[in-house]
């Protein structure tokens, strides 16, 4: 009796002093309580699980791979558990010498290895580093080509690349728009399928790259995750930021601009993509996987001249002033100058994934904005045209893309 | 990232591009002549990456040296220590030669940094060269001290029961215990003993070898003996060696070369004991040696500067140097040169020799 009657008073007082507690103060009592544990275990390094089983694990992604007379620099992260000293440096079967990662490096740390090798051009090197439990972690370098500089004039280069497969071709392709203006509405929904098709298919690929990407990459930031958050992260804002335009021309009553939102809407997904993509091309052609030449730029300009029409389709029936319309080429093209200055000079391909899964996200966005801009007169979106015009789309960009592809 | 998927691109044609970026270098300003020439012919097969950068000096580990101390043994003792155990009569007059030998484990820093879990005899690896006069009694007491099952296996002419192998005589020791093998030293010549359990490729790869030398009863000429044990280690277990040496540590004899006598005979008893690379060699420079394979006969078969040996394969080589100065030895496969297994000789003027020669070769007592 007694002890029931004592638990009653215990709970009439503890449910006093909530509500004598302001809000905030309940929030942040767990949150203060799990602190401390969570230092107190930290302190007593783990109470009762005693040492750890097994080996260490020693894991080093390498980010980047910069090669200069005479060196090699690593850029190496540890994304393994336990920290990583690397001892001793193998170069196709020869102990080198190198400087950096004098001491362990430690989760998630960064390192710079310089290794002094006589590289050759066009040759394939095997770099073994020896850590200090004799495990090999191998990078190889294939057709060994010198990083640029990154001086002013090499900014200019890729500037121009990114003009040259970015700006320009989106240009070319929004010069359209007087065509698609005077076409019958029946027609313009064939062109707006054609749009949906050509986004569908580069969401396709972007999510693809980003996949291959964050394969290649260190792990411990997510890998093929960083993708999937690239995408939800652009999808989300995007409809965010969709969702409050149309509360402003509600609020407005501006009616008939959804056109205009819709378009630039289209043109930072297409931005999106087009970074990603400036960042595959500054990248390559920093490692020297990528050849310029004439037959590049004719492709992109087929590949992305595509895209041009995708953003003046919805405005058809506006009438966009050419400010606008330069701006949403610039916003949709631009990126590229972006990407192939990142990728050339600071590349990273957890980072370079999470773009790709950015511009897929966006894209995905876009479709289903574009959706109901399909609908026919008797209210179907899968009309036969609409069907006929997002094959269509997604042939041209799989025939344009064979272009650009070996 | 090193290839483009969709975007791997066709080289073709001008370079359009290139153009381009001409034009804008002038619109920059004065572009450095290497990124010019860059943009304009990307690709030039075949130039040196480096010029003459990065080509100094020979291979070489970074931080210089091993802790020898904390391993417990050092090539440079390693390469002049004979041993000729505890020695007494028998009754009809022969000598009988007595040696314990332990198995341990133990971590082995075999290249600056690098820890390597060893198996070894007494403490050292190449285990103790055990050396004897033909026709010798010699009596080995094992005790196996690790945690594995461990044997002696001696080459050598001896009964079955004493061949350290599995299932004869003692068969395999288990941990904690040991045994005795007995037998008489014969052939004269140059030998290797080894631990030989399942799986054998690891139980030697480990560690678990030593030199076995079995002198003619008339001797061999006066000379400065050298052991050298050609071996390797598997750091990273993938059946391949990282690191290359003679007597385990690679580029001992790089930092600290040998001192040798000109003028005076020098004999090498060279034993491959490499696991998991089917050959290893041996190459001189600026010199010739007479080469006896595995020491049975006192003629040499060869004048070579290089001889090859194949897995448990030895033999004695004999120089004497003309020339002062510093002369390499290392493996012709140079691969195995740069991976650890290169050396020096330095050559002194004979008068020199207490000052230069500071290590004396270990007499039998």
């Amino acid at each position: 009796m007694e002890a029931r009657g004592a638990t009653g008073e215990l709970g009439r007082e503890r449910g006093g002093a909530e509500r004598r507690l302001p809000g905030w103060v309940l929030g942040v009592i767990p949150l203060l309580l799990i602190v401390a544990a969570v230092g107190a275990f930290a302190a007593l390094d783990g109470p009762g699980l005693g040492e750890r089983r097994g080996p260490l694990v020693e894991e080093l992604a390498v980010e980047r791979t910069e090669l200069r007379p005479g060196v090699i620099e690593l850029t190496v992260r540890n994304d393994g558990p336990d920290a990583v000293s690397i001892a001793q440096v193998i170069v196709n079967d020869a102990f080198v010498s190198f400087d950096g990662a004098d001491e362990p490096i430690g989760r998630l740390e960064s390192e710079q290895v310089v290794v002094r090798q006589p590289w050759i051009e066009g040759e394939n090197y095997e770099i073994g580093l020896l850590t200090s439990t004799g495990a090999t972690i191998a990078h190889a370098v294939e057709a060994a080509v010198q990083t640029p500089e990154t001086d002013l004039s090499f900014y200019g280069l890729m500037a121009l690349l990114g003009i040259y497969v970015g700006v320009i071709p989106v240009a070319l392709g929004m010069l359209w728009l007087p065509w698609v203006r005077r076409i019958p509405p029946s027609w313009l929904r064939m062109v707006m399928a054609l749009t949906v098709g050509l986004l569908a298919f580069l969401g396709i690929d972007a999510t693809l790259e980003g996949l291959e990407l964050a394969g290649q990459g260190s792990q411990a930031f997510g890998g093929a995750a960083l993708v999937l958050i690239g995408a939800a992260v652009a999808y989300l804002s995007l409809t965010g930021v969709s969702a409050w335009l149309e509360g402003r021309r509600q609020r407005s009553e501006r009616a008939g601009a959804s056109g205009g939102s819709l378009a630039l809407l289209i043109a930072v997904g297409i931005g999106l993509h087009n970074l990603g993509e400036g960042l595959a091309i500054g990248t390559a052609y920093a490692t020297g996987a990528l050849a310029l030449g004439a037959f590049l730029v004719v492709g992109f300009a087929l590949h992305n001249t595509t895209e041009g029409l995708a953003i003046v389709a919805p405005v058809a029936r506006t009438g966009p002033s050419l400010g606008r319309l330069i701006t949403l080429g610039l916003i949709a093209g631009g990126p590229a100058v972006l990407g192939a200055w990142i990728g050339a000079s600071a590349f990273n391909t957890s980072v370079a994934a999470f773009l790709f899964g950015a511009g897929a996200g966006a894209i995905a966005q876009v479709i289903v904005q574009l959706m109901p801009t399909l609908r026919d007169d008797h209210g179907r979106t899968l009309h036969p045209r609409a069907v006929g015009g997002l094959l269509a789309g997604m042939a041209l960009m799989f025939a344009t893309g064979l272009l650009v592809s070996v | 990232m090193d290839q483009l998927t969709r975007r791997r691109l066709l080289a073709g044609g001008v370079p359009a591009l290139g153009l381009g970026a001409a034009a804008l270098h002038g619109a920059i300003g004065q572009p450095t002549a290497t990124a010019t020439a860059a943009a304009a012919a990307p690709g030039r097969a075949g130039d040196h990456g480096g010029g003459t950068a990065g080509h100094g000096g020979h291979a070489s580990f970074r931080g210089g040296e091993v802790d020898h101390e904390a391993n417990g043994f050092d090539p440079h003792e390693i390469v002049r220590d004979f041993d000729y155990g505890k020695t007494s009569k028998l009754p009809d007059g022969r000598t009988l030669r007595e040696w314990t030998l332990s198995a341990s484990e133990q971590e082995v820093e075999v290249a600056p940094g690098i820890k390597f879990p060893a198996w070894s005899f007494n403490g050292r690896i190449p285990g103790p060269t055990l050396r004897a006069t033909e026709g010798d009694r010699l009596r080995i007491r094992f005790v196996n001290g690790g945690r594995h099952p461990h044997t002696m296996h001696f080459h050598g002419i001896h009964t079955a029961a004493m061949d350290g192998v599995a299932g004869l005589g003692a068969g395999e020791i288990a941990p904690g215990e040991e045994t005795v093998y007995e037998f008489d030293a014969e052939p004269f010549g140059l030998h290797l003993y080894h631990c030989h359990v399942r799986p054998l490729a690891e139980h030697i790869a480990k560690g678990m070898y030593g030199t076995f030398i079995v002198d003619p009863k008339a001797g061999r000429p006066e000379a400065d003996e050298l052991v050298m044990v050609m071996n390797g280690f598997d750091t990273n277990f993938d059946r391949a060696n990282e690191v290359y040496a003679v007597n385990t540590i690679g580029f001992a004899y790089m930092n600290r070369p040998i001192q040798v006598v000109r003028d005076e005979l020098v004999r090498v008893y060279l034993v491959n004991a490499l696991e998991y690379d089917l050959i290893n060699s041996f190459h001189l420079h600026g010199n010739f040696f007479d080469y006896f394979p595995t020491g049975t006969s006192l003629k040499p078969t060869e004048f070579t500067d290089t001889v090859m040996q194949c897995q448990g394969q030895r033999g004695i080589l004999e120089m004497r140097f003309p020339h002062t100065g510093k002369f390499m030895f290392h493996a012709h496969q140079s691969e195995f040169a740069e991976l650890g297994w290169m050396s020096f000789f330095e050559v002194c003027e004979p008068g020199n020799r207490d000052a230069l020669c500071r290590i004396e070769p270990r007499k039998e007592p």
